[in-house]
């Protein structure tokens, strides 16, 4: 029950970075129907814009929340920059493209991002600076970090701003026509480029406050952190229904949870021991593992492709057509 | 073999052409190694990347499918060679029957990967390949408990070389004129796929699914045998590498090296199997003559090296990748039907 609740926690928090991540990834697709591969590396970029600000301001000795504040402060702009200079230089000249063009070339800014953060921040796992604090509360023998309570808290809060400025004003009005029918939202006098410009600066500032969390969550940070967490993330939108943005909250902790159990579990459920077949290992009490939780990366996979193949449109999203 | 080439009524030009391109392929090795030996290496990889880009091109060109998990098929060709023929198992099959095995097992990974996936639209499968590619290296990374297959992140050591009853191919030379046949066998049968039922029944599909349907294409079987196929020559090629290189270790099969051969066929030209050898030769070799250049002008003009010639390398890939699809969608020698789709939808 302690493992149990334990990685109920982790994968809560995990969770819902991967579903502030997905966001970005649903946002985008939503309204041009782009997966935006490289909006794991605006991820990467936050986390290491941050970085690079906080090591600099830590001899200051100003406050530790001061110091990450300016740091993520630093971050999101920067972030918001790259989000629009890509659509802006890669996916807006492709808009009438058939779909792997704009695809190709999401990989290729994300390979640009990735190599100019190698060549900035060298390609050394880089530890991100512990100064925050931390206290540990046991809550029914789980152990959870003020870290851990201050991500959480922070994501729920960007998921309920975006909802309220997707739902309730009139820029998500024009998101969500331009979404619907981006031609019929133009002759309604939505200014279609400026919407589409800005759902990718609000998904790539979403990223950059991820990427800090992350970096601060995980203690590390490495240019090539952005494709796994991009995928992963991608994933959870996936699963809560590409395009929709409560699915990619909901998808995100998901995701987060099964993962999290899924590494503590695998290695009892994978031990050929506890099935009870007679292997010389497992006399006196051994084990015979087949998978332990260095596996863990495979389960956003495994869950993404099981989506994919029963529920394509996804736990929230509505049913889309087959052509591509 | 004529009819592919434009003779303007002179069938003989083509076979004096044949006879040079030949006679040059088979001289190439000794100048190169007048150079240094690391160029016939150079080439060697180079060819390698080649046979991947056209088995690739079957996916992605013929097709329409975009994979960007390639570089596992190569992986298990590689892994399935390095298992028979290495004292990792104490196997030491020959690689004729081996390479077979491995394009078979190869294939049959493509199918394993196909079969649930190949419905998703183009996008999603693309997002499921890349997946699949990493968790293929995953479980090579991780296969070394509790039983050792793979022996980890360590690698294989000590793979065989090709032999055949009295000859060993031992020397790049040796595995220059090896590659180029194998290669020039890929060639064939691609050209030969290109226009056969099923590569006009794969284009169909490439155009209008439905309509190919309609028509009464197999299109779930064709798209398939699509991914059989690309994964089979992949296997193969994986098999070559793992002889010539002696060793290997999942380092070789990262993301990256999907991304590559992706690049290799867009640049090219989606479908034109001209193009896509033209794509594999340039980017195999474009960046070696980087490295050679670039070290030394960054020395002389800042007086160290400030950017890895490595860094540029991938800074180039992804140039490349955003400025042809921007500037040139259908690759630098575009096949006329993939040339005209493009082009329609952009205009």
């Amino acid at each position: 029950m302690d493992t149990f609740l334990q990685q109920l926690v982790n994968g809560l928090t995990a969770g819902s970075v991967y579903a502030v991540v997905a966001l970005g990834y649903t946002m985008v697709y939503g309204i041009i129907q782009l997966i935006n591969f490289a909006h794991g590396e605006v991820v990467m970029i936050g986390a290491m814009v941050a970085f690079s600000v906080i090591n600099l301001l830590v001899p200051t000795g100003l406050p530790a929340l001061a110091i990450v504040l300016i740091g993520a402060g630093c971050a999101v702009p920067l972030c918001m920059l790259v989000g629009y200079g890509m659509e802006r230089l890669a996916y807006r000249p492709l808009r009438h493209a058939p779909r792997l063009a704009p695809l190709i070339t999401a990989i290729g800014v994300s390979i640009i991002l990735q190599h100019l953060a190698l060549m900035i921040w060298s390609r050394n796992v880089l530890a991100f600076p512990q100064i925050i604090p931390s206290r540990t509360y046991f809550i029914g023998g789980a152990a959870i970090t003020t870290v851990q309570i201050a991500i959480l808290a922070i994501c729920l809060m960007l998921m309920a701003s975006l909802a309220i400025l997707v739902y309730r004003t009139p820029l998500g009005t024009a998101m969500r026509a331009t979404a619907q029918n981006a031609q019929v939202a133009g002759l309604m006098g939505i200014d279609i480029n400026r919407v589409i410009a800005v759902t990718f600066i609000i998904g790539a500032g979403l990223g950059a406050v991820a990427g800090v969390l992350f970096g601060t969550y995980y203690g590390l940070a490495q240019y090539t952190m952005g494709s796994v967490l991009g995928l992963k993330a991608f994933s959870a939108a996936v699963l809560g229904g590409i395009g929709n943005i409560p699915g990619a909250m909901l998808g995100g902790i998901l995701l987060g949870l099964v993962e999290a159990l899924g590494a503590g579990y695998i290695g009892d459920f994978t031990d050929l021991c506890v099935w009870g077949l007679p292997l010389e290992a497992c006399e006196g009490g051994g084990h015979f593992i087949l998978m332990g939780s260095n596996y863990q990366d495979v389960f956003a996979f495994i869950v993404l492709i099981l989506v994919l193949v029963f529920r394509p449109q996804g736990l929230l999203g509505e049913r889309v057509g087959d052509r591509a | 073999m004529i009819r592919y080439f434009d003779t303007k009524g002179k069938p003989w030009l083509v076979w004096v052409g044949f006879a040079l391109l030949g006679l040059s392929l088979a001289l190439l090795p000794f100048a190169l190694a007048q150079i240094g030996t690391t160029w016939v290496r150079i080439t060697n990889y180079a060819i390698l990347y080649v046979m991947l880009a056209l088995g690739l091109n079957i996916v992605v060109g013929f097709a329409g499918l975009l994979d960007l998990g390639y570089i596992a098929f190569y992986a298990v060709g590689a892994y399935v060679y390095a298992l028979l023929a290495s004292p990792q198992f104490g196997l030491h099959l020959p690689f004729w029957v081996i390479l077979p095995l491995g394009a078979a097992v190869a294939a049959f990974f493509g199918v394993i990967l196909g079969a649930p996936t190949l419905k998703l639209r183009g996008d999603y499968l693309a997002i499921v390949t890349l997946g699949f590619g990493e968790i293929i290296r995953i479980f090579l990374n991780n296969l070394s408990q509790p039983v050792n297959i793979t022996n980890g992140p360590r690698g294989i050591t000590g793979i065989d070389p090709f032999a055949l009853p009295g000859l060993r191919f031992t020397t790049a030379i040796e595995y220059y004129y090896l590659l180029l046949v194998v290669a020039l066998l890929i060639i064939v049968v691609n050209l030969r796929l290109q226009n056969s039922r099923i590569g006009r029944a794969w284009e169909a599909i490439r155009e209008d699914e439905i309509a190919a349907r309609a028509m009464g294409i197999d299109t779930r079987n064709l798209k398939l045998l699509a991914f059989a196929m690309g994964a089979s020559f992949g296997g193969v090629a994986g098999g070559m590498f793992s002889a010539i290189q002696a060793f290997i270790s999942p380092e070789s099969f990262v993301l990256v090296e999907s991304i590559m051969v992706v690049s290799m066929v867009v640049l090219g030209g989606m479908g034109n199997i001209w193009g896509v050898i033209l794509g594999a030769l340039l980017l195999s070799f474009v960046p070696e003559i980087l490295r050679w250049t670039v070290t030394p002008l960054q020395e002389a003009l800042f007086g160290r090296m400030l950017i890895e010639p490595e860094v540029i390398r991938m800074l180039l890939f992804g140039l490349a990748l955003v400025l042809v699809m921007l500037y040139r969608p259908a690759g630098l020698l575009p096949s006329a039907v993939r040339k005209r789709e493009l082009e329609e939808h952009v205009a």
